[in-house]
């Protein structure tokens, strides 16, 4: 008999299946919007030339293989709180933050929980928006906290539930963790206007909770990579010390390269270093120190001032692309005769959209036109395509008229 | 500003190793030698990229067809498979059979945390905080982190190193095994065991097994330096082909840091070796799950060198070529060091410099005769007594050995 008999199949992966389910059909017009990573408008992945220039300039310098340190590559991580914060925060000049390197967006959360369960003591939960992306509940639960949620999405319009996530909020314990997403909402695509994060802020203030962000798309919402990190920016001048995630998957397309920071905004350099020593603790025993590979492209591009810019253009253009194929999608199914209120459409920002489309319609278009998405009608614009856009368009008509 | 809640974060003490490095890099004296951290070094002192690394990479480079999408969660399926293949053997049975899974990680230190999440959370049914773990003394100090860091509150250690014959205490281990309750945990290092360099033979290896069968003891194998002990990728894996062969489930983390110089692109994997797929495929879901919640997906640009070379059979070949450079510089610097000490008369022996294995050897200096390698010398070394050998060079053996001479004559 073995050790593992007890052991349980683990379910499967929702949005895995919906890939699995899109390889094996046959249609030609089958459509994959389950892909959380752009695609551009022939439907392939997108590897930035920017990228490919780093990449030369590092094949060019031959260098060693060596370990990096525990929080990773210094020209990364302070390049990376740089690009967060802005060059003229307060926080950056002073040095009152540590940013370390970690795997992507995810291994960044997870040292920031780790990190949370062993020195806050204040609360042990974390409040979620309700929806939020489906691996923040698992991340913080494995790392020993508990999760609670304020209200976000209202999907009667949907949009922001402003009213009720204030309500919330401003109901929830003093001193808990609470998260938010920068820009770019996932799995909604909902964000905030600036006014409303001036409320957020107050009310976050008022309630002395502690915040985490997490920002995975920077500049890749808007194109623009200050507008994108605005909201972190706000509540730091608000003198709120927050936690920060930020990923390089997307707008630098880096994602199997696993580049991220994870960042704490702290009282003062001292602490920071206090702060900094403690989370080289956590991240020993996890893995040692992180990859280089990736971080080394990332700092390249962050630290070069031409391919700095030419990496602007790029993100930019991918966005642009993203939000012109949602103003086609809308058009397009004002043209098929639709009369429902699409809107939400183009108001939503970033990779993901929430159609608003219920199970069965989702279904039906699985089943009838070989278009993948999850069934609680998120769809990746990024799998959008000038080609396809109209027979999606049409396929929505169909379904929903 | 109002009081924040991380004022009472104290400050953490530096890793030692690494903060022997930092005060290495600090220290102005011409003659200075690190011996400190595990990173092979040429006779120059340099680090190495290996040959066939570099042409792979290459290889990679100019291939348009590559793009940086994700990895899936468990790793580069080329990858996996092949780690887990060098490991095993290519004739293994286990994989004959189909009754092996593997999990790309980032390095050794990701698949041993891996592994330890998973049997936290499912090993001789669930919630295993309770359950013993056993490291050896001394070992890697990383170890003790990874476990109780992954949840395991009852972390002891068995008697691996005997200080007065400077070797393996084969009796107080095996008594260890004896005592400890059954399904118990134990920290096995497959070859070149860090910081002794000092392994079971294999008829001593078999003794283990037959203990551990017998205690229903859970076999978690550190290969670190597969190839990189003796220059042969068999004979360092020979104790956890023994331990698959007479049936062990097994947990096996594997490192290609050091044999593949790939030290900081993170390249390890978990081998897991069950009774058959049904129960393989179960614990890969599983560790899915635990996976996706500490990376996600493992970087890929080491995979893909790794998987590259060990599938072509002319990169391999290479790549072995490689392993042996390094493996046999090592083993002429352990026969020089020795014969340099034995030449001075330097009291004691020194037989243990080439009858250990592997980058490190325990040399048997104490705290304060380290201190003042490390203070008058300006050769560092751990507190331990812990060298690598590959610190060393044509150029610095006579200092080195001098030196060694010195601290053991003056100091007691």
């Amino acid at each position: 008999s073995s050790w593992w008999s007890h052991v349980e199949m683990g379910p499967p992966d929702p949005i895995l299946g919906v890939t699995e389910a899109f390889k094996r059909d046959t249609n030609s017009k089958k459509m994959n919007l389950g892909v959380g990573a752009y695609r551009d408008d022939n439907g392939k992945p997108y590897v930035l030339n920017c990228v490919r220039k780093a990449e030369a300039m590092m094949a060019s310098k031959k260098m060693d293989k060596e370990y990096l340190p525990i929080a990773g590559l210094a020209d990364f991580t302070r390049a990376s709180a740089e690009l967060a914060l802005g060059e003229n925060s307060e926080a950056f000049k002073s040095g009152r933050y540590v940013t370390v390197q970690g795997i992507s967006g995810t291994g960044s959360l997870r040292i920031g929980a780790n990190f949370l369960q062993r020195f806050f003591k204040s609360s042990r939960d974390v409040y979620l928006p309700k929806p939020s992306w489906g691996n923040h509940t698992p991340i913080f639960r494995d790392a020993g906290l508990q999760l609670q949620a304020y209200r976000y999405y209202d999907p009667k319009t949907c949009s922001l539930d402003f009213s009720g996530a204030m309500d919330d909020i401003s109901k929830i314990p003093e001193k808990s963790i609470i998260l938010l997403h920068a820009c770019a909402h996932n799995p909604t695509g909902v964000d905030p206007r600036q006014e409303q994060w001036k409320e957020l802020a107050a009310v976050v203030k008022k309630r002395n909770l502690l915040v985490y962000f997490d920002m995975a798309y920077q500049g890749f919402a808007s194109g623009d990579i200050n507008r994108d990190a605005w909201a972190v920016r706000y509540f730091i001048e608000q003198g709120i010390n927050v936690l920060l995630s930020q990923s390089y998957a997307k707008n630098m397309g880096l994602y199997g390269e696993r580049a991220g920071a994870f960042t704490v905004i702290c009282s003062d350099a001292e602490e920071a270093k206090r702060v900094e020593s403690q989370l080289k603790i956590l991240i020993r025993p996890m893995y040692s120190n992180p990859p280089l590979n990736g971080a080394r492209i990332a700092s390249i591009i962050l630290n070069t001032p031409d391919l700095r810019k030419e990496w602007l253009v790029e993100v930019k253009g991918m966005a642009d692309r993203i939000i012109s194929m949602r103003t086609q999608l809308v058009s397009n199914l004002k043209k098929e005769g639709s009369s429902h209120n699409w809107q939400h459409i183009t108001d939503q920002i970033g990779m993901f959209c929430f159609t608003g489309l219920k199970p069965e319609q989702v279904e039906r278009l699985t089943k009838e036109f070989s278009i993948y998405m999850t069934k609680d009608g998120r769809i990746s614009v990024a799998g959008v395509t000038s080609g396809n856009v109209g027979y999606l368009a049409h396929a929505i008509h169909q379904v929903t008229k | 500003m109002a009081a924040s809640i991380f004022t009472a974060v104290p400050c953490a003490p530096p890793v030692a190793v690494f903060k022997l490095t930092a005060d290495f890099r600090e220290d102005g004296d011409a003659r200075k030698v690190n011996l400190g951290v595990g990173a092979y070094r040429t006779d120059e002192g340099q680090p190495w990229v290996l040959p066939v690394v570099k042409k792979v990479e290459q290889m990679i480079a100019n291939d348009n067809s590559l793009n940086h999408e994700y990895l899936p969660i468990l790793g580069l399926p080329a990858f996996r498979a092949n780690a887990s293949r060098i490991a095993l053997g290519d004739d293994s049975p286990a994989i004959k059979e189909n009754r092996v899974g593997s999990v790309q990680s980032l390095g050794g230190t990701g698949a041993l945390r891996i592994g330890a999440e998973f049997l936290r959370r499912w090993y001789n049914g669930n919630n295993n905080t309770a359950t013993p773990v056993y490291i050896s003394v001394p070992s890697w100090e990383n170890h003790n982190s990874v476990f109780v860091d992954a949840g395991f509150k009852d972390i002891r250690t068995y008697h691996y190193w005997d200080t007065t014959k400077r070797g393996l205490d084969l009796k107080g281990l095996l008594d260890d095994m004896e005592k400890a309750p059954e399904f118990s945990i134990f920290i096995l290092h497959a070859c070149a065991h860090n910081p002794t360099g000092t392994d079971p033979t294999p008829d001593q290896w078999k003794q283990i097994a037959a203990v551990m069968k017998r205690r229903f003891l859970f076999p978690f194998f550190d290969s670190a330096y597969q190839g990189f002990a003796s220059g042969s990728l068999d004979k360092d894996a020979w104790a956890v082909r023994y331990f698959v062969s007479e049936g062990f489930e097994l947990f096996l983390a594997q490192s290609f840091s050091k044999n593949f110089g790939l030290y900081n692109e993170r390249v390890g994997n978990l081998t897991v070796v069950g009774k058959d797929a049904d129960n393989v495929q179960r614990v890969l879901s599983q560790m899915e799950k635990i996976v996706r919640t500490t990376w996600s997906n493992p970087p890929s640009q080491g995979a893909r060198i790794v998987a590259t070379t060990l599938s072509s059979p002319q990169l391999f070949a290479e790549w072995y070529d490689n392993v042996k450079t390094m493996a046999d510089r090592v083993l002429l610097m352990r026969s020089e060091l020795r014969s340099r000490l034995e030449s001075l008369g330097t009291p004691g022996t020194w037989n243990h410099i080439t009858e250990q294995i592997g980058m490190f050897s325990f040399t048997g200096l104490n705290p304060k005769q380290v201190e003042y390698m490390i203070k008058e010398k300006h050769i560092y070394l751990l507190a331990s007594g812990r060298i690598n050998m590959s610190g060393l060079t044509t150029k610095n053996l006579d200092y080195v050995a001098k030196s060694i001479h010195e601290a053991v004559t003056k100091i007691q």
